[in-house]
This record gives structure tokens, sequence and C-alpha cells, in this order.
């Protein structure tokens, strides 16, 4: 059951440099911690993106490549000087390889409190079936 | 509980990184550091991360909190001393679910600062959006910088 998952979602290799375009802008670039996992019917992510408002969070998702691109615009007024800092807003990216067995459309994405719950329902045909064995 | 711990890498909970995965990475930030792309934090290593800056008024406190409802957020502040405790829950899944990944951390924080000068803790002002607490801390008004004239 564990390598069947396994192949289902996979995070993109970062060694391979030539896929993974580097951004336009300058900034840190951060990945968010995630968490996966899966049910029969679906596949859920949740990924922490403290500072990203739902409006500067892209997820595109094309060839099964998933990327989540989030944001962070910086707050403050430009008159305040720094006392303490610990950390840097950046931008969050990260990549996944999703399997075939995802139902494209019926992908659901919700940003709550920096947090994001991406829901990748299956194809009908990927869900395990029960099968009852007849008697007599 | 969380700790301090003595490297200052990025703020995680206790037992959220295998140790050896600690050490990677905190090699790995050392050798950015010093070819000069990385962007050394210098926290003290414990969650929240938290960002402070002031202007003539007031202190502004940041803290990177994503997935805490603000209920469940503890704010004090006393003279200059402000301290921010609450605990990080990640729901359970119900359902029968095999998880692939486990990387968000959760469990109890505590955190608190010392600001230069004491702020005034009855009009302490607190904001939650998009995972961020956002404290506004007016400076007591003896703390307060005075514009001198100088008579000619």
């Amino acid at each position: 059951m564990a390598t069947e998952a396994a192949t289902d979602i996979q995070k993109a290799e970062t060694s391979n440099v030539a896929t993974v375009p580097e951004q336009t802008r300058t900034g840190p670039v951060y990945s968010p911690a995630v968490d996966i996992f899966e049910n029969d019917g679906s596949i859920t992510l949740l990924a922490d993106m403290p500072g990203v408002r739902p409006s500067d969070l892209e997820i595109d998702l094309r060839e099964n490549l998933l990327t989540l691109t989030g944001r962070v615009t910086p707050t403050g007024t430009s008159n305040e000087s720094n006392v303490l800092r610990e950390y840097r807003p950046g931008t969050f990216f990260r990549q996944f390889t999703l399997s075939e067995a995802i139902d494209q459309p019926k992908i659901d994405a919700q940003l709550i409190d920096g947090v994001l719950r991406l829901e990748l329902p299956k194809v009908a045909k990927a869900r395990p079936r029960q099968i009852t064995v007849r008697s007599g | 509980m969380l700790v301090r711990r003595v490297w200052p890498s990025r703020p995680t909970f206790e037992g959220s990184l295998s140790d050896f995965d600690q050490i990677r990475r905190e090699m790995l930030r050392l050798l950015d550091t010093a070819t000069g792309d990385g962007t050394p934090e210098p926290g003290a290593g414990v969650f929240p991360p938290l960002n402070i800056s002031q202007d003539d008024d007031n202190f502004y406190l940041r803290a990177e909190v994503p997935g805490i409802k603000p209920a469940e957020l503890s704010i004090s502040a006393l003279r200059n001393r402000v301290s921010i405790s609450g605990r990080r829950e990640i729901p359970r899944e119900h359902e029968r679910v095999s998880y692939h990944r486990k990387e968000r951390p959760e469990g109890a924080f505590n955190r608190a600062v010392t600001l230069p000068v004491e702020v005034d803790p009855e009009r302490v002002d607190a904001r939650y959006a998009d995972g961020i607490l956002t404290l506004t801390l007016p400076k007591a008004e003896q703390a307060k910088p005075r514009q001198i004239a100088v008579r000619t």
C-alpha cells in the first residue's frame, strides 16, 4: 500500500534544475511545509503559507506538474525601523508531480488563515472497488 | 513543548525533523551564507518567528502563526514585556487516510520578548490575517521621543 501510494504524488526533484524555473522577482523563496495524505477517494495537500492572501496564490496544473506559488506582500509602512527580524517575507514555491489518477477539473482549493487545503479527487477508475463474492 | 535551539535555523517544533536532517540543513545554510546567496535568519530558532519594528509612536510585532485561530492565542503585555503563547493543533482526519508527508509542525509554544521601552498595555491592538498576527504596541507617553527646539 505504501509503495503504491508513493507513486501517486511526489515532490518534483529539485536536483533537476532544468525543470525548476527561476523566479523573475528577487527575494527569498521558501518551500512551504506540507502534509499530504490520501484516502480511497482523494489526495489532500495542506501547506503552510503565512502572509499569502487568496488573491496572491497561484495554483497551476499542467501535464501533471502541480505548482504552488504564493506571494507575500510585505506589511508595514516605510517609516518603520526594524528592531528584531527573524523572518523575511518572500515567495512560497513548491512543485509536485501528480499521477494521472487525479480528476483534474474537480480539484478544490481553500486558503484559510495562511493554510492551503487542496483536494485532489481521484478519477473513478482509480478508486479501489469492493468485490463481493457470491456464494452458491 | 518547544525548546530553544542552539543553532539559529528556521524555527521548528521539537521532533519535527530528524537530527540528521537538521544538521544537513544547517550545513547547507552555512554554505549558502558563506557564498553570499543565503538569507541568514538571526532567529531564536523557536516558533513562531517574530519581526519587530518601530516608529515614533508604536512598536509593531508580527508573527507567522499559520492555521491558528485567533481565539487560541494568548497575548499579554506588561510594561516592556510582551508574550504570546498558544497551541497549534492539526485536526485529525477522521477517515481512513494514509500519509505521504507530514511536515507541518504542531505543539505548544510560548514566546516572550522584552522591548527597549515601556508600552501602554491598555492600548495594545492585535490583528490576525492570513496567518500573520500583528500587534501594535503604543509606546508609553514618557518613553516617546521628544523634539527639542534649539533657541537662538
